[in-house]
C-alpha cells in the first residue's frame, strides 16, 4: 500500500525510538487526542516500546464514545417505534444505550443499515420515498463535511424523507476542557491529523500559547505517531510550546477550505454534551435553521427521558486521561467488549476496548 | 457456465411456497433438472435416504450457508456450500465422498438464480470429486428467509496416513498459512449494500481436498493440525487453539500474506484483516523439521502459491496469541467479540 507501508518501516521505527530515548531526560505525560492514534499505539505495540519516562494518555477523540446516551436512546426509539430506516456507521451499533444498543434494536426488527458514507443514506431515501430515512451523524470535524454534504444533496434533490440525528463534536474545545480539568496533568498533545486536514491548524495556536503547551498535529501510522511523540518531547525538553505539523503530507495550515464551507453552510457551533464528560462550551455542531427540515431532532418530536450512565463506568475519567483503563475495577471483569458498561469499551478506537483487545502485555 | 448447462424451459419463473410443499410442484421443480444436474447412481434411486457403502474410520461434517449477497465476486452461495463442507472434511484428514444438500428458499427466488446456484454446485462437486446423494427443498414465506439458505453435510474416509488432532500440536510447531488472508470477506464486503466499493477483489472460495491429500501423502503424521479460518478470521481460530490446547502462539505481521487491494480495503473500512473471513485458505500446524519442505510443496500447488510460515507454538504465555507488529512492537490477539463493524474514521 503506497503511502502506508513507508510509514510502517521497522528500521525507521527503531531510529525514532532511539532518538526519543536519547532526548528524554525526565517524565512526560503526552495525550494523543484521537482514538485512531490510540488504536495505532496499541495495535502496533508502541506503548511498550517507549522509554519509561514517556506516559501516553488516551484522549476523548473517540466519536462513538462521546455520543450522548440520550441521543443513542433517541436513535433506538426512532428505529424501533417510528418505522424509520436508521442508517449508521458500523461501530455505533454496539454502543450501549440506557437499555439496549442498536444491534439489539435491529434484532427486534428495527430497520438499521450500516453505511460507510452518509451519501448512501441519501440514495436510500431516494429509493424509499414512502419511508423516513435518518442518518445517525456522529463524529468529529472529520465526518462533518460528508454529513453536511448529504443535507445539501437532499435539499437540492427536494427530498422530504431524509434527515440526520447529529452529534458532532469538536477537538479544540475538548483539549481546552482537558487542560482546564484540575485532575488532569498533561504536558503535551498529539492533535488529530485528520481533523486538522479539514479544519487546519489555526485553532491550535492560541491554545498552545495560552496554556504554554506543545501541540503536534500528528498522523496515524506507527512512524507518524513515533515522530509526533519525538517532536513533543523535543519541545518539552527545550522548554518550548508551539504548534508543529508532523502530518504535513496531508495537513495544510488553512485546512480544506472547501470542506469548511460545506460545514458552515449546514452547521453552526453550539454547546455540546459529551458522554462521560459533560457539557463543553462551543464544542459541537447543530444543524442551522435553514436546514431545520433535515434535522431529525426537530422533525420527530420525541422526548426521551434522560437515563443515568451505568454507575460502575468511569469513562469520563478515562477520556480525560485521569485514569488508565486497567485502573478501572470493572475493566475486563464486568466490562468487556462483548458486554460493555460504557462506550470506550465498544469501538476499537475507545481506550478501554483498544487496551482490552491488544495490550494484555501492558495490563500484566 | 450456464452455456454448458442450459436451464430447461419451465412454466414458472419464480419459486413459490408450493414448490416446497412436497406435492406436484415440488416434483416439477426437482424433475425440471435438479436431479439431472446432480445425477449419480445413489441420488437417482430417489429414496428417502441414501444407501452408502463405507468402511473404516470416517469423518462427518455439516455446515449452513447464509451468505448475503448470494452472488458475489468470484462465486455464489452454491459453490460455497459444497466447498465449505468438502474443506471441513479435508481439515479432518478425510477424503470427502458424499454430500447431503438442503435448500431453504424464500419464495420469490428467480428460477434463473436458482439454476445458476445449482450449476455452481454441480461444478464444485465435480471439481472436488464428491457426489450429492440426498437432499431436501423447503420454501418459506417472503420475509422469513433471505433468498436462499443452503445446508450441506458430508462424509469421507480418513486418509490412512492422516493423524490430525489438536492434541498432537507441540511446542516448536510451525504455523503455515496457505495463501493471502482476508480475501473472501473483503470480496463480500465490496458488494454489501451501503459499503460497496470498486475493486477487482474476488472470493477465493475453492475446494482444498486435493491439495490437503497431497500434503498428507507427503508429510503424514508430521502434520499435526489443519484448520480453515473461515468466520472470525485467523485471529479467532488461533486464539481458540491457544485456549483449548493451553499453548502460546507467536505470529509475525510482516509474514502475513495479503493482497494489496484487500489490505487497502481493510484500511479504508477500518477492519483488521486478522478478523476477516476466509474461504479457500487453511492453516497447518506442522513439525518444525518439515516446515520448509511443507511450504515448498504447498507453493507448487495452485491453492498454495503464497503459502508462508506465519508463526510458532511457544511455551511462554500459554493461552495467549502474541502478534509482533510490522515495527516490532508486541500485542495480544483476542477473539472477535461479535460481528466486525466498520469504523467511523
Amino acid at each position: 500500500m503506497k503511502y502506508m507501508n513507508e510509514y510502517r518501516d521497522p528500521e525507521l521505527a527503531k531510529k525514532y525510538l532511539e532518538e526519543i530515548e536519547k532526548t528524554v531526560t525526565q517524565p512526560w505525560a503526552i495525550m494523543e487526542v484521537c482514538g485512531g492514534q490510540t488504536h495505532s499505539l496499541v495495535k502496533n505495540g508502541i506503548i511498550d516500546m517507549l522509554p519509561e519516562q514517556v506516559t501516553m494518555i488516551h484522549g476523548p477523540g473517540c466519536p462513538v464514545c462521546v455520543t450522548p446516551l440520550n441521543l443513542i436512546d433517541k436513535a433506538i426509539h426512532l428505529a424501533l417505534n417510528e418505522g424509520v430506516i436508521l442508517c449508521s456507521f458500523g461501530d455505533m451499533l454496539r454502543v450501549p444505550g440506557s437499555k439496549i444498543n442498536l444491534l439489539e434494536a435491529k434484532a427486534k426488527g428495527a430497520d438499521i443499515r450500516i453505511l460507510y458514507s452518509p451519501l448512501e443514506a441519501v440514495k436510500i431515501a431516494e429509493a424509499n420515498p414512502d419511508r423516513e430515512v435518518v442518518f445517525f451523524a456522529v463524529g468529529f470535524e472529520t465526518t462533518a463535511p460528508a454529513n453536511a454534504l448529504s443535507l445539501i444533496h437532499a435539499h437540492r434533490k427536494g427530498l422530504t424523507n431524509y434527515s440526520i440525528l447529529a452529534s458532532h463534536v469538536l477537538v479544540p474545545p475538548a483539549i481546552k476542557a482537558v487542560i482546564d480539568d484540575d485532575e488532569s496533568n498533561i504536558d503535551g498533545f498529539l492533535a488529530a491529523g485528520h481533523v486538522c486536514t479539514i479544519m487546519g491548524n489555526s485553532e491550535y495556536h492560541p491554545l498552545s500559547a495560552t496554556y504554554n503547551v506543545p501541540i503536534v498535529v500528528t498522523g496515524f501510522e506507527p512512524l507518524d505517531v513515533l515522530q509526533g511523540i519525538l517532536m513533543v518531547i523535543r519541545q518539552l525538553e527545550a522548554n518550548k510550546a508551539k504548534v508543529e505539523n508532523q502530518y504535513s503530507r496531508i495537513v495544510k495550515e488553512e485546512g480544506n477550505t472547501e470542506a469548511q464551507k460545506m460545514i458552515f453552510e449546514v452547521f453552526e457551533i453550539r454547546n455540546q454534551l459529551w458522554r462521560g464528560i459533560g457539557e463543553i462550551p462551543e464544542s459541537g455542531y447543530a444543524v442551522k435553521e435553514k436546514y431545520a427540515a433535515f434535522d431529525a431532532n426537530k422533525k420527530f418530536s420525541i422526548s426521551i427521558e434522560e437515563a443515568p450512565e451505568h454507575p460502575d463506568c468511569i469513562s469520563g475519567q478515562i477520556m480525560k486521561g485521569i485514569k488508565k483503563p486497567f485502573e478501572c475495577p470493572q475493566f475486563g471483569k464486568k466490562c468487556k467488549p462483548s458486554f460493555p458498561l460504557g462506550a470506550p469499551m465498544v469501538s476499537s478506537e475507545g481506550a478501554c476496548a483498544a487496551y482490552y483487545h491488544f495490550s494484555g502485555l501492558i495490563e500484566a | 457456465m450456464q452455456l454448458q448447462c442450459p436451464m430447461p424451459k419451465l412454466d414458472f419463473d419464480v419459486i413459490t411456497l408450493g414448490h416446497g410443499s412436497g406435492g406436484t410442484l415440488t416434483n416439477k421443480l426437482l424433475d425440471s433438472g435438479v436431479f439431472d444436474v446432480l445425477s449419480n447412481d445413489i441420488l437417482n434411486e430417489r429414496h428417502d435416504g441414501a444407501f452408502l457403502e463405507m468402511n473404516g474410520k470416517m469423518a462427518f461434517s455439516t455446515d449452513s450457508f447464509l451468505v448475503s449477497p448470494i452472488f458475489f465476486p468470484g462465486g455464489n452461495i452454491g459453490e460455497l456450500a459444497v466447498n465449505g463442507t468438502v474443506n471441513d472434511l479435508a481439515m479432518c484428514g478425510a477424503i470427502p465422498k458424499y454430500l447431503s444438500l438442503s435448500f431453504i428458499i424464500e419464495e420469490g427466488l428467480k428460477m434463473t438464480q436458482f439454476w445458476e446456484i445449482l450449476v455452481a454446485i454441480k461444478y464444485a462437486c465435480e471439481k472436488a470429486n464428491v457426489n450429492v446423494v440426498t437432499g431436501d427443498t423447503k420454501v418459506v414465506e417472503k420475509g422469513k428467509g433471505d433468498k436462499i439458505f443452503i445446508n450441506t453435510s458430508g462424509v469421507g474416509n480418513i486418509h490412512p496416513k492422516a493423524h490430525i488432532n489438536e492434541k498432537n500440536i507441540k511446542i516448536g510447531d510451525k504455523i503455515i498459512v496457505s495463501g493471502n488472508i482476508a480475501t473472501h470477506g473483503m470480496a463480500i464486503m465490496s458488494v454489501r449494500e451501503g459499503l460497496e466499493f470498486d475493486s477487482t477483489i474476488e472470493s477465493d472460495t475453492t475446494n482444498l481436498n486435493h491439495t490437503i491429500l497431497k500434503l498428507i501423502d507427503a508429510f503424514g503424521e508430521d502434520i499435526h493440525l489443519l484448520t480453515d479460518p473461515t468466520r472470525g478470521g485467523i485471529a479467532t481460530v488461533l486464539k481458540e487453539i491457544a485456549l483449548s490446547s493451553n499453548i502460546g502462539i507467536d505470529i509475525f505481521q510482516k509474514d502475513l500474506p495479503i493482497d494489496s487491494q484487500v489490505a487497502s480495503a481493510c484500511e479504508l473500512l477500518g477492519l483488521d484483516p486478522l478478523y476477516v473471513a476466509n474461504e479457500g485458505l487453511f492453516l497447518s500446524f506442522v513439525d518444525a523439521s518439515i516446515a520448509d519442505s511443507f511450504v515448498a510443496t504447498l507453493q507448487n500447488d495452485e491453492n498454495g502459491t503464497n503459502a508462508k510460515i506465519i508463526g510458532t507454538i511457544v511455551e511462554a504465555h500459554p493461552k495467549q496469541v502474541i502478534l509482533e507488529s510490522a515495527i516490532g512492537g508486541k500485542r495480544m490477539v483476542s477473539m472477535l467479540p461479535g460481528e466486525q463493524l466498520p469504523r467511523i474514521c
